[in-house]
């Protein structure tokens, strides 16, 4: 929860509510962009974030990315992250 | 050496733990007078149970680990209410996975889901609003739980909500803060910390300013640290630096990520719909002031406690903790996880006592997950090159 998880923000899937579609390792996830926007929030697309919980909350470097990726992949943090994710869309979906 | 080959640069690795043993040696510091650092994330506590970096550094530095694990430090009566909520027959209770295995007085959330009621793990609380969307004859309920790191996500989710008129989501608030229980730690009597290594991804948010009160106002130095094993030695040597050069700052280890004013759009957000609550309960440190949050008024309609008349403002309400627990003596450093009685006989991962053993990020799970494969590595730490 706390140490989240890089992804690359890969399209604006609605601009008014600040919703975007993240790559993360391969898997598209929406997030929500409202702490990282600043201005247009269309510039957003190809820039790397940080995501905690669904939320963008900082934006970093791509090779602070791939450090941060290989730290939560050392830690057992990226699994668990795919899992509560996973867990999340059969939850959303009503599958128990 | 088995863990420093883990690193991504052992050379570099090497040269910051040579480094701390100079300084380490230089004030004076032994394994009977040790310089103490309190790391105060979980998320910490994992990396140096993970990387064995309290084994790496020399034996003059003792790691005191902290109370900055959001599932460790929920309270049993909180969890109660959780269930309590939960149990409604209207209800879907939306919760981090971490939560659901911390025991309440009667029973844990997975116990409850086991039982009949309908609570579901999600990942976001974004999870929780599209559940409300999708069955609207539903109370959607999400458990918020976490640090000024978490904080933003459920505040904003809170706005989304109101914008969409969402009349079926509320938001349980367990958000807690990390500057009032490193003031009531060192308000101890008992604690005796000579700096600390401040959270990285509390302080994305919060920025470095809220600490500024432990250097002025205790003396002791504090460095917000990144969760690469190498930011945290480097951390722990700055800390050692201030006390050798006999300063005491903030200072931020972690500049590519935090910055000296936080994030203002997340720090808009909470401000927007959270206030402080007078006082908000700990498990193991009792009640602090002001460090806990709960809803404004102005979107009272999305309060959990509200609208189901539960939690603080209920009735009085009674601290509970598992008759010979000592989770709070770990959190407070006055114990090391192996010294409680309970650690690996009657709590365990699988079946968690004690909040500490709960969560990955719970001083005891690390010294659990961890223990063997450092007892074996013991042999080889004994000639470091």
């Amino acid at each position: 929860m706390c140490l989240g998880i890089p992804g690359q923000i890969v399209e604006i899937a609605d601009a008014a509510t600040n919703i975007a579609v993240a790559d993360v390792s391969g898997v598209r996830r929406r997030v929500n962009v409202t702490c990282v926007a600043g201005g247009d929030v269309n510039d957003l697309v190809g820039c790397w974030v940080l995501i905690h919980v669904g939320f963008a909350m900082a934006l970093i470097y791509e090779d602070e990315a791939r450090k941060t990726m290989e730290t939560l992949i050392s830690l057992g943090e990226a699994q668990e992250e795919f899992d509560a994710m996973l867990a999340g869309d059969r939850a959303v979906a009503g599958i128990p | 050496m088995k863990y420093i080959e883990e690193f991504r640069d052992p050379k570099a690795a090497r040269g910051v733990i040579d480094a701390i043993a100079q300084v380490a040696d230089e004030i004076g510091a032994t394994r009977d007078a040790p310089v103490r650092i309190m790391e105060i994330c979980g998320g910490h506590t994992h990396a140096i149970f993970r990387y064995g970096l309290d084994k790496l550094v020399h034996e003059g530095i003792e790691f005191i680990h902290g109370p900055g694990c959001p599932v460790c430090v929920l309270p049993m009566s909180r969890v109660d209410e959780c269930i309590e909520i939960a149990e409604r027959p209207e209800v879907i209770f939306t919760t981090f996975g971490d939560a659901m295995r911390v025991p309440g007085t009667g029973k844990s959330l997975l116990q409850a889901k086991a039982a009949g009621a309908d609570v579901r793990m999600v990942y976001s609380p974004l999870d929780a609003l599209e559940l409300a969307r999708r069955n609207p004859a539903r109370q959607v309920v999400f458990f918020g739980l976490g640090f000024e790191t978490t904080t933003p996500s459920t505040a904003l989710s809170i706005q989304q909500a109101d914008r969409e008129g969402l009349g079926n989501f509320t938001v349980f608030c367990n958000h807690i803060t990390v500057p009032p229980p490193i003031k009531a730690l060192l308000d101890d009597p008992h604690m005796v910390l000579d700096g600390f290594v401040g959270p990285g991804h509390v302080s994305m948010v919060i920025g470095t300013r809220p600490y500024d009160f432990i250097p002025q106002d205790y003396g002791k130095p504090i460095v917000v640290a990144g969760f690469e094993p190498l930011d945290l030695l480097q951390s722990v040597l700055m800390v050692l630096r201030q006390i050798a050069e006999g300063r005491a700052e903030v200072e931020n280890q972690y500049a590519r990520v935090v910055r000296k004013d936080g994030n203002a759009a997340s720090l808009a957000a909470v401000h927007a719909v959270y206030e402080p609550r007078p006082s908000f309960e700990w498990r193991g440190l009792g009640e602090i002031d002001k460090s806990g949050l709960r809803i404004r008024d102005r979107y009272a309609a999305f309060d959990a406690e509200v609208r189901f008349g539960v939690g603080y403002g209920a009735g009085p309400r009674k601290i509970a903790e598992p008759e010979g627990c000592s989770c709070g003596f770990v959190m407070t450093g006055r114990m090391k996880p192996t010294g409680c009685s309970m650690f690996g006989s009657e709590c365990t991962p699988e079946t968690p006592l004690g909040a500490l053993m709960v969560s990955s990020e719970g001083a005891c799970a690390a010294y659990w997950q961890y223990g063997g494969r450092r007892q074996a590595a013991e042999t080889e730490l004994a000639d470091p090159r």
